[in-house]
Order: C-alpha cells, then sequence, then structure tokens
C-alpha cells in the first residue's frame, strides 16, 4: 500500500469506485459507438422489449395499484382538516405522474429487470458464452448489451404509463371508500391539474431511468470476473448501483425542471 | 501451412505464460498440444482467435497476421475457424436447435429455413445426436454438451478447429468416443487441428504430430511414438 493509501482512511474503496466510474463511462462510449452500427439485432431486441415488458407489467401494476390506494387513504383525511377535498384527484395526479410513478417503477423494475440482466450477463460470462460468441464472429456486445439497453430505455415509461394509470384508478376506489364519485368525474378531476410541463419531464426522466437500468445491469455481468459467486454480487450490484442512479437522476431532472 | 505461430510471449500479472513459441499447423493436420496445467496451452488457442492479445510474437492465419487486421477482417477469419471451448459454452437460454440456427442466421441468411434446418439434422446426426434438438443445454450430459458444441462449430464448416481440453471432466469411454468423433469430423471435412489436452489417450487417438509445453515453451515435437520414446524423465512422466 502506498503513503496516501495508509494515511487516509476510506482512499482505497474510493479510488476504486472512482475507477470503476472511469470503466463504466467508457463501456457506456461503447454503447454509444455500437448502436448506430450495422447489422442491428432486431429479433433480439424485440425479444427484450416483450420480455422485460411482459415479464415487469404484473409487478408494476400491483405497485402501482397500491400505491395509488394508499397515497389517496393517507392524504385524505389532512385534505378533508383542510377543507380541500375536492382537491385530492388532482394532487393524486400530479404527485403521481410526476414523482412517484416513475420513481417506484424504476426502483421495481431496478430489482426486477436490473438483477435479471446482471446475472444472466454475468452467467454467459462464466461460462464462457459471451466469448463462444466472440469467436463465432457474433459482436456480443452488440447482440447482448446494445439490445438490452435499448429495450429498458424503451420498455421503462411504457411501464411508466400503465403504473401512473392504474395508480389514478385505485385512487378513486380509494376516494369512492369514503366518497362518491364516477370514474369519469374522478379522471376528469385528476387530468385538469395536470399540464404538458408535468407530463413531458417526468416522461423524459423515465426514459434515463430505463437507459440508467439498463446500462449498469449490462456492465455489471458483461464486466463480471471470477467465479459463480461473482455473478451473484453482479446482480446484487445492479440493483443497488441502479436505484442509487436513479435517485440520483432524479435529483438532477428535479433541479433542471425547477431551472426551467 | 494454414497457421504459423513464431515467438509467441504472453505474461498474466507478472507470470509469463507463453515464452517465445513457435508453431505450425499445415493442412488437414492434428497437431495436439500436451502440457501440465497453467502450462499456457490454451492461451494459445486464445491468443489464435483474438480472445486473448499477445505481448509479443507473430500469429499467421490463412496467410494474414492477426496483428495487422481490424475487427471486420478478424471476425471474417473467425467464421473459418471453428472453437470447441472446455465446458461446450452453449447457449442456455437456446435450445440446442437455436443453438445451432444461431450461427447460421448470422453468417448463413442467404440459406433460408429448409436449408438451414437440413444442416442442423447433418451436423445432429454427425455427432451421434439426432433427436436432441428440442432439448436444453441444462439438459444434456457433459459429453451431449461437448458432442453439441462440436456440432454447433462444425456447422459452418470451418477449415481450422481448435478444441481446449475436449475431453476433461468425461469418463473415459465418453471421452474416447469424443476423440473418434474428432478424428472422424477431421477426416470426413479435411479440417485442420489444434487440440490441447492433457489427456494421453485423446493425444494418441487424434495426433499426427504431439507438441509439449513445459513452462510456457515447447519442449519436444514429433509423432506421438517419437515423443513418448523420450529420454527426458519429465516427457517420460506424461506416458508412465
Amino acid at each position: 500500500m502506498t503513503t496516501i493509501e495508509t494515511r487516509i482512511p476510506g482512499w482505497v474503496p474510493f479510488k476504486s469506485s472512482v475507477r470503476g466510474a472511469g470503466d463504466f463511462f467508457l463501456f457506456y462510449l461503447r454503447f454509444v459507438k455500437e448502436v448506430f452500427k450495422r447489422p442491428f439485432e432486431w429479433r433480439e431486441f424485440l425479444f427484450q422489449c416483450y420480455k422485460m415488458g411482459n415479464k415487469s407489467l404484473p409487478l408494476v401494476l400491483i405497485t402501482a395499484f397500491i400505491m395509488g390506494l394508499v397515497l389517496t387513504l393517507q392524504t385524505r383525511p389532512s385534505l378533508v382538516n383542510f377543507g380541500a377535498e375536492a382537491l385530492l384527484p388532482g394532487m393524486v395526479s400530479v404527485s403521481v405522474i410526476k414523482e412517484i410513478g416513475p420513481v417506484i417503477t424504476a426502483v421495481i423494475c431496478a430489482g426486477k429487470i436490473g438483477s435479471r440482466i446482471g446475472a444472466e450477463l454475468g452467467s454467459m460470462k462464466v461460462t464462457e458464452q459471451i466469448d463462444a460468441m466472440e469467436v463465432s464472429a457474433i459482436n456480443p456486445f452488440r447482440y447482448l448489451v446494445v439490445t438490452r439497453i435499448l429495450a429498458a430505455t424503451i420498455m421503462l415509461p411504457l411501464l411508466v404509463v400503465f403504473a401512473d394509470t392504474i395508480s389514478i384508478l385505485s385512487s378513486d376506489l380509494a376516494y369512492n371508500s369514503h366518497g362518491d364519485m364516477s370514474l369519469s368525474r374522478y379522471f376528469t378531476a385528476a387530468l385538469s391539474k395536470l399540464d404538458w410541463v408535468d407530463i413531458i419531464p417526468s416522461f423524459i426522466k423515465s426514459i434515463f431511468f430505463g437507459m440508467a437500468i439498463g446500462a449498469i445491469g449490462c456492465y455489471k455481468g458483461f464486466t463480471v470476473e471470477g467465479g459463480t459467486a461473482s455473478v451473484g454480487t453482479a446482480a446484487n450490484s445492479s440493483v443497488v448501483t441502479a436505484s442509487l442512479a436513479i435517485f440520483f437522476i432524479d435529483m438532477i431532472t428535479v433541479q433542471i425542471t425547477d431551472i426551467l | 501451412m494454414v497457421v504459423r505461430i513464431k515467438g509467441l510471449s504472453k505474461t498474466f500479472r507478472e507470470n509469463q505464460i507463453l515464452k517465445s513459441v513457435d508453431l505450425e499447423i499445415h493442412k488437414a493436420e492434428n497437431v495436439v498440444v500436451l502440457g501440465k496445467s497453467g502450462s499456457g496451452k490454451s492461451t494459445i488457442i486464445k491468443c489464435m482467435v483474438g480472445l486473448t492479445e499477445p505481448d509479443e510474437g507473430e500469429i499467421c492465419i490463412f496467410g494474414k497476421d492477426m496483428a495487422d487486421i481490424d475487427y471486420e477482417e478478424l471476425n471474417r477469419c473467425r467464421t473459418r475457424i471453428g472453437f470447441l471451448f472446455q465446458g461446450g459454452a452453449l447457449y442456455d437460454s437456446m435450445s440446442v436447435y437455436e443453438n445451432l440456427a444461431f450461427p447460421l442466421r448470422h453468417h448463413k441468411k442467404e440459406l433460408g429455413k429448409e436449408k438451414s434446418d437440413e444442416l442442423i439434422r447433418e451436423v445432429l446426426e454427425n455427432v451421434g445426436l439426432p433427436d436432441a434438438g428440442e432439448m436444453m443445454p441444462a439438459e444434456l450430459s457433459g459429453g451431449m454438451s461437448k458432442r453439441i458444441g462440436l456440432a454447433r462449430t462444425l456447422i459452418l464448416k470451418p477449415e481450422i478447429m481448435l478444441y481446449d481440453e475436449p475431453t476433461t471432466g468425461l469418463d473415459t469411454a465418453t471421452a474416447k468416443e469424443i476423440s473418434q468423433l474428432i478424428l472422424n469430423m477431421q477426416r470426413k471435412y479435411k479440417i485442420s487441428s489444434l487440440i490441447i489436452t492433457h489427456d494421453i489417450s485423446c493425444a494418441k487417438m487424434t495426433a499426427d504430430r504431439v507438441v509439449i509445453l513445459k513452462d510456457g515453451t515447447i519442449v519436444t515435437e514429433g509423432t506421438y511414438e517419437e515423443v513418448e520414446k523420450s529420454d527426458d524423465e519429465w516427457i517420460k512422466s506424461f506416458f508412465s
């Protein structure tokens, strides 16, 4: 160990993190380069879109349903105290569409999609399947990484749309446990408080969330070294790092939206 | 001569794995590289296909210096080289049929489904597993995985085959079957082969020429019979 490593506590993990961030940046640059090269692996891309969307949808919908229900039931008493019960549909829709929908959906997908990608690619790496693809003159980066990152980038905003819709529906159910408002009236009240400045940044944010989940999962899996234990580490690390990245991206996009 | 390796050297983390290795492979020749674990055998074939970059030396395959070609040219060379990994390295999310169709879909798109299916049936027959198409890799035994791995490399009709420990982990009978299969394929398709192994029986069955590697250096080469008669005690230990 060098002098600086022994004198400064935490220096070694800090240096390791910076090196990891640099490696990830180079990995992402390679993705940007490869995504425009031909041939594009359409079959694998569409299959990954189907897998990510289809496998994640039930969990996303259940979570979104609970989210809308809980948010409404928790917020209602406070609004009633202020005599502002009528604002509940609008408050729920703005909260869900601007923040809770994209973030909660992304965190769920970081676990579902991110861990799957990390484990899958990590397992392929340790069993030489990626090497086998390379020596059979099929670009494994293009086939495995580019398709998965693009699929996650596209599917997450779609999942968020489904999640937001279900949340507002479940909010109506929760509202009508105490009140009496038709679904169409509830939706009208909910959507009337929304503007394009609420929807567009949220949609853009969810694109970046998807990209982060796909890129981090692929990076962790593709760069696995060692045996099967490291596959588990890659899967776990994909989830943790992607979740942190989601909150970090959220913080940045909120600042940008606030300035604009 | 289809492969010429000259002065190949490679170091991993201060360990010099290969030290100025010279090797040639001629057309339709089976060369077996024998050596103990860690002697650098697998590194030679990984350098040949560009999975590992050598530190020094020249590798010429089909008359092309592998260090002087770009990625596209390297991939064109790779379609003429088959590589059988130690564990078969089958894509475990795909069935046997899909594993075999995968390289055809990428490199022989012009064949169409019917011709591709015919080729798949042919290679499965050649490796003795005509009914394995619908099976998943997890359902295959070690010997079956190696056979399907071999089928997947043969389907593109390579001119050179590289075998990384083809009989490791197999029982004696299955190892003998794999060795016989290697020999049959070489004779049928006139393939030049480089077989990395520490299995003496496999070497005896398949080798036209044996090269013995010790600590990253070639210590002797010749026919199996010539090498077996060596006076060197270390070399004799392989055959005892």
